[in-house]
């Protein structure tokens, strides 16, 4: 069988009671995230709502529509509180995330986390990986057989170390300003609020349009993956877009390690009103930056 | 009542001798009883009747007799009202005012339409018209007069000394404003409004505004600029406090600008008074240009202008630029290299992924299209 035959067996066909197929209660289920990796991107979902939200009201404060929430929260005071409040929860758990890291690679000798298959390290496969899609994308090769994690969910990881570094730090500066300034020239506190703000647009930017769509929004996705909520997939799914993974762990049988059973309705239920409450609120900010980008 | 009106009264009074026997009060009260009442307990009170009406001889009358002149007695305020702005209502322009003829009040009378804390009321009568106000074209100036800080402390809280119509344009010899001899004109606005509050007139005078506008440069402000005339708002409230910037931006248009891009403007803007808009920093009456010694932007008063809000200021941390430009190569050469970076950046990555992202679109879609069988038929 062709990749290309095979692309659209996971695709979900609307069953009767409004359930799409890929949650059929009979496919098997295989675990791909563990209940702490699904928490830290809940964590990092509402923190970074929360900071997007109360950012960009900051950002714009000149809109109507900044100034509005803002009374309506009980002013300026309540947006900064829950920015920094934000800003610390989602610092403590990058944080937990960058030394249980640690902590697995050098006392656990995981090695596999930083280079391997399954890593989230950029190798020459995602090099590989992403010339093959340009050539899918121009009809001129069949998609790539992507292994644990794609090329994007690459990127979209990344970009978060990336964030965090430039973002985190800049804030961590303006806050508490006079301390930095020991270190660092008071002039360059403008440069914080610049590459803050921007960087924060981009993160913006890039999440609520980029990443809704790589991960939830596109064709074969719609309206949104699941997996990230319930932590599972269904066998179709793995196959479909993990094969190197899939036949990794056939080969090795490991595969049946991660039976699971099927995502229980709640916790299907749970995900699908968080996720679409994401992305509501992510686009509702999204359209009134880019309106309030285009009255600049 | 002072000598000359006692001179000018005995004169009447001999030169009126030997001329025919002048009614006396009661006489006139057997017809014009109507009038005795407000009249006893007025000002005038004690006068009799032909005082003012001295061109009456006798009894009878005849039907039309002269009009009374004021001016007998009271020369300055008539000769004043004569050469003011109000001297085309001068048919009536003592009673306009003063109300009734016969029931004039002494102004410290509170019941007197003079009386300060009545005088609003009295002047709005026309400047309270916003059809007077549109046929003489001039602000209907009375309901902003009694929303201010002046009308309010007058009118609701009783304060005398709060600052009524007359305190500021006079009484009598009231002035146009474009008149450099009127007390609203620009060049005396601060002497006018210093009267009261003396402080700060001499803090403005020392300040960069104030001695502008004494040497006559029209671009300086004086009070009334940044505090309106008639809508003088306590500057303790937020929402005045919200309005400083806007207003000194109103001319500081570029500093405006500037300052927009900083942190302390956007948090100003949600309506956070706590953060530093331009007085915090520049001061408000004795503003001084940096390079003055006693400017509190000066660099050497800077750590202390800067420290009322923060703590543990240095040396390094006033090197923070609060009106930084990143348009401006040429002073900020830093962040307008940041800023060019990081415009760069932004669309490099967007651009990047979208383009990325539209062409998987299309490509998913036209694949879904291909293997849907239901439009496979059509096609």
């Amino acid at each position: 069988m062709k990749y290309d035959d095979v692309t659209t067996i996971g695709r979900p066909d609307a069953a009767s009671d409004g359930v799409p197929a890929r949650h059929d209660e009979g496919a098997r289920y295989y675990q791909r995230f563990s209940v702490p990796q699904r928490f830290l991107h809940g964590f990092l979902a509402v923190t970074f709502l929360g900071l997007a939200t109360t950012g960009l009201t900051l950002r714009f404060s000149t809109e109507a529509w900044a100034t509005a929430l803002s009374r309506a929260v009980g002013g300026f005071g309540t947006v900064l509180f829950f920015h920094l409040f934000s800003a610390v929860v989602l610092t403590i758990a990058f944080l937990i995330h960058v030394g249980n890291l640690i902590y697995r690679i050098v006392a656990k000798k995981e090695y596999g986390l930083v280079w391997g298959s399954s890593s989230m390290v950029p190798n020459l496969k995602d090099i590989k990986d992403f010339i093959q899609q340009m050539k899918w994308f121009f009809w001129r090769g069949s998609k790539p057989k992507f292994d644990r994690y794609a090329y994007w969910d690459k990127v979209d990881y990344w970009a978060v170390f990336w964030g965090m570094a430039i973002i985190g730090f800049s804030g961590y500066a303006m806050w508490f300003a006079p301390f930095f300034a020991r270190f660092i020239p008071g002039s360059w506190l403008n440069i914080a609020l610049l590459i803050h703000g921007e960087e924060a647009i981009l993160a913006v930017g890039f999440i609520f349009t980029i990443h809704f769509f790589n991960t939830h929004l596109r064709p074969d996705n719609f309206p949104m993956d699941m997996v990230i909520f319930n932590g599972r997939q269904s066998e179709e799914e793995l196959k479909h877009r993990h094969p190197e993974e899939y036949k990794r762990l056939v080969e090795t049988g490991e595969l049946e390690k991660l039976r699971v059973e099927a995502p229980p309705r709640w916790l299907q239920n749970f995900g699908r009103a968080f996720g679409t409450t994401a992305i509501l609120i992510g686009f509702v900010f999204l359209s009134l930056m880019i309106v309030a980008f285009v009255k600049e | 009542m002072n000598w000359s009106v006692l001179v000018v009264l005995a004169a009447a009074f001999a030169l009126n001798v030997p001329a025919a026997n002048p009614p006396k009060s009661a006489e006139c009260l057997t017809c014009h009883d109507d009038k005795s009442a407000s009249f006893h307990s007025s000002v005038h009170g004690s006068f009799s009747c032909t005082d003012c009406h001295n061109s009456i001889q006798g009894y009878p009358h005849p039907e039309k007799v002269a009009k009374v002149k004021c001016d007998t007695c009271h020369n300055d305020p008539v000769s004043g009202v004569t050469a003011s702005a109000h001297a085309s209502a001068s048919a009536q322009a003592c009673q306009g005012c003063h109300g009734d003829a016969h029931g004039i009040l002494p102004a410290s009378d509170p019941k007197s339409s003079t009386y300060p804390s009545n005088l609003p009321r009295t002047c709005g009568a026309c400047h309270g018209d916003t059809k007077f106000a549109k046929q003489h074209k001039i602000s209907e100036v009375y309901s902003m007069y009694m929303d201010s800080i002046h009308g309010f402390a007058l009118t609701k809280d009783g304060l005398l000394v709060a600052a009524s119509c007359s305190s500021c344009h006079g009484s009598h010899k009231i002035l146009s404003k474009s008149d450099p001899a009127s007390k609203t004109n620009r060049a005396n606005i601060a002497e006018t409004c210093g009267k009261c509050h003396a402080g700060p007139k001499q803090d403005y005078m020392a300040g960069i505004h104030g001695q502008g506008a004494s040497v006559g440069n029209t671009l300086a402000p004086v009070c009334t600029n940044c505090h309106t005339s008639h809508q003088i708002a306590s500057v303790r409230t937020a929402a005045w406090q919200m309005k400083t910037t806007a207003t000194c931006g109103g001319c500081h248009q570029e500093k405006l600008e500037t300052y927009r891009d900083t942190f302390h403007a956007q948090v100003s803007s949600l309506g956070y008074i706590e953060t530093a808009r331009c007085w915090d920093c520049h001061g408000f009456h004795d503003i001084r240009p940096a390079t003055d010694r006693k400017s509190s932007i000066a660099k050497a008063n800077l750590e202390v202008t800067c420290g009322k809000c923060h703590n543990g200021v240095t040396k390094s941390f006033i090197s923070y630029q609060p009106h930084a430009d990143k348009h401006n190569r040429h002073d900020y050469p830093l962040l307008w290299t940041s800023s060019i970076f990081m415009n760069m950046l932004l669309a490099s990555v967007l651009g990047f992924f979208a383009l990325h992202t539209l062409l998987w679109l299309m490509r998913s879609l036209s694949e879904r299209r291909k293997s849907s069988p239901t439009e496979g038929e059509i096609r």
